[in-house]
């Protein structure tokens, strides 16, 4: 079985962005990145799958410039096959994204495509779900479980009120949740094996796609800072607070 | 598809019995596009189920909703995006909407992109402020900073942040119901289960007070503490992520960037650090309360009222004098 993962290059979750003054984005020059947390949690269970002799083969795929042939390199260590870059100035729009894996998806033809469910920054949570939509294959979104039984996939899904179960015939476009795996670390020795593999750059014309342009970011704004509060001693004073002050309770 | 006209759909999200409360934010905003945009609109609601009349008469009463569209089929049963998708966007082009909408919850979320892939439009996710009929506010970097984003297709989709609107008002039955025999079934995707959390506690979402507990916890058994105060002030209970991960609670209680994101009167937050991803979920909130042992914790640098200290002992006493 064939397994496509698509990745995305993201300022690392833990360091605290700067909006910009002009209001045109968010700082990222000197910023440390790295691949996605759910992206990586997908790359994880691809291998996971190959480990477990379901998966033959995995390719991991990036829409982004030359900077994000770093975050390739890094699930080629961590166990993908062979990884596919293709080349775009700017972040695309989710949609792009989307059509961009839809027409890897014809040349490739994976039984199963793993993204994460939504990237850290744009926070869309949409690629993967539109992947579905444009090839009319099922999807299977925030996935804290997978249990692949040709020709279908049984998923577990995170969803507001508990957990839900979905059987999907493959192939199909599954997304990840947080708890689907706990993502290994990459050693130095996959680390050097992956500078060997196999690095393909494409061009959005070269598979056929046209970049629209659906949404114009006016603004990015930082958010109402809240005032600072203050600290209490006891129970009491809390309480005080909370019923005399703020009158919440 | 031009359209002058505003002619909003919203996907109800319901459990065949009654409409969520989330339902109800995403109609206000959706009567707030009118008034935004200076412009008079009809609000349409599509309610697709099984066995759903009860939700289609909740809906039919709520204020400002003008059409009621029903389809009722055991296909509908489940809300499954692929059946979902495709109904949509034929009752966009029969009613010819300028906008569809719905809650940004799991549900939506699973749905609403899967519309715009068809109607090969983009989607606005997680909208916070919706400032005319095509531009919106909506938080990027869990909250970290916030974008004005206009919509440049001649449809406009947005998944709608309950916290961020008031829910509408019901009042005498005023809509038309009309019955929509369109059924789809995908051969592709099949319900096999699911494990519903069933509580008597008041949703996370929808509470006016929100107890939330973290790693600081400890264990599972101590969490009782957490349910003991919630239960005390008649309110929700709520978990970081390392609490859900660490198998204290299940993990539709998650607040956070990627859980449910929450705006109460009060939350108090128990032996919670307060991680960027956490703070997302819960910093709109009105008054906010951090228990923590350790003076450094992020959490406090927004709480209201902050208490330094060993919540085993804060925590029962809290408990037994609120």
């Amino acid at each position: 079985m064939k397994v496509l993962v698509a990745i995305k290059r993201v300022i690392d979750p833990y360091v605290k962005i700067r909006v910009k003054g002009d209001g045109s984005g968010v700082e990222t020059n000197n910023v440390k990145m790295t691949i996605n947390p759910f992206c990586e949690i997908a790359v994880e269970e691809a291998v996971r799958l190959k480990e477990a002799g379901i998966a033959s083969e995995i390719i991991v795929v990036t829409a982004g410039d030359s900077s994000s042939q770093e975050q390739l390199r890094t699930a080629l260590a961590l166990g993908a096959d062979r990884a596919i870059r293709v080349d775009m100035a700017s972040a695309p729009e989710p949609l792009t994204v989307a059509k961009l894996l839809k027409a890897i998806m014809a040349n490739e033809s994976p039984d199963i495509v793993l993204l994460g469910k939504q990237s850290i920054d744009s926070d869309n949570n949409q690629v993967a779900q539109m992947l579905a939509a444009l090839t009319g294959r099922p999807q299977g979104t925030f996935a804290s479980n997978l249990a692949v039984e040709p020709p279908n996939v049984l998923v577990t899904r995170e969803i507001d009120g508990g957990l839900e179960t979905l059987k999907l015939a493959l192939p199909a476009i599954i997304s990840t949740d947080l708890r689907l795996n706990e993502p290994r670390y990459a050693s130095l020795p996959n680390i050097m094996k992956a500078k060997r593999k196999p690095l393909e750059v494409l061009t959005p014309e070269a598979l056929g796609v046209v970049v629209g342009q659906h949404q114009q970011v006016l603004e990015v704004m930082a958010p109402p800072v809240r005032q600072a509060g203050e600290r209490v001693v006891n129970v009491t004073e809390l309480l005080d607070k909370l019923k005399n002050h703020a009158k919440v309770i | 598809m031009e359209n002058n006209q505003l002619v909003t759909l919203i996907v109800a999200d319901h459990d065949n019995q009654s409409v969520s409360v989330d339902t109800l934010h995403t109609i206000s905003a959706a009567i707030s596009i009118g008034s935004k945009s200076d412009m008079d609109g009809e609000v349409l609601v599509l309610v697709a189920g099984h066995q759903c009349s009860d939700v289609v008469s909740a809906v039919g009463q709520i204020d400002g909703v003008s059409q009621v569209l029903v389809a009722d089929a055991a296909e509908y049963q489940y809300p499954l995006a692929e059946n979902l998708s495709e109904l949509i966007v034929s009752l966009c082009q029969v009613h010819r909407c300028s906008h569809v909408l719905a809650p940004a919850n799991t549900f939506g979320k699973n749905l609403m992109p899967c519309v715009a892939a068809l109607l090969d439009v983009g989607l606005l996710s997680d909208v916070t402020a919706i400032e005319s009929a095509d531009t919106v506010v909506r938080p990027i970097y869990a909250g970290n900073a916030l974008a004005r984003v206009k919509s440049l297709d001649a449809i406009k989709l947005m998944t709608v942040r309950s916290s961020a609107f008031d829910a509408a008002s019901s009042s005498a039955p005023s809509a038309t119901i009309t019955a929509i025999d369109t059924v789809i079934e995908s051969t592709l995707s099949q319900f096999v289960e699911a494990q519903k959390v069933v509580s008597e506690r008041p949703e996370l979402s929808a509470a006016r007070v929100v107890v939330s507990g973290g790693r600081g916890l400890g264990n599972k058994e101590s969490f009782s503490l957490v349910e003991q105060l919630a239960d005390k002030l008649g309110g929700a209970i709520g978990a970081s992520r390392a609490a859900v991960d660490a198998g204290f609670v299940s993990n539709d209680l998650q607040v956070g960037q990627t859980g449910k994101i929450v705006a109460p009167e009060l939350y108090i937050a128990v032996g919670i650090s307060g991680a960027i991803q956490h703070l997302a979920g819960m910093k709109d909130s009105k008054v906010i309360v951090a228990i923590n042992n350790d003076p450094e914790a992020p959490i406090f640098q927004i709480a209201d009222y902050g208490l330094v200290g060993d919540l085993f002992e804060i925590m029962p006493e809290l408990i037994e004098k609120c």
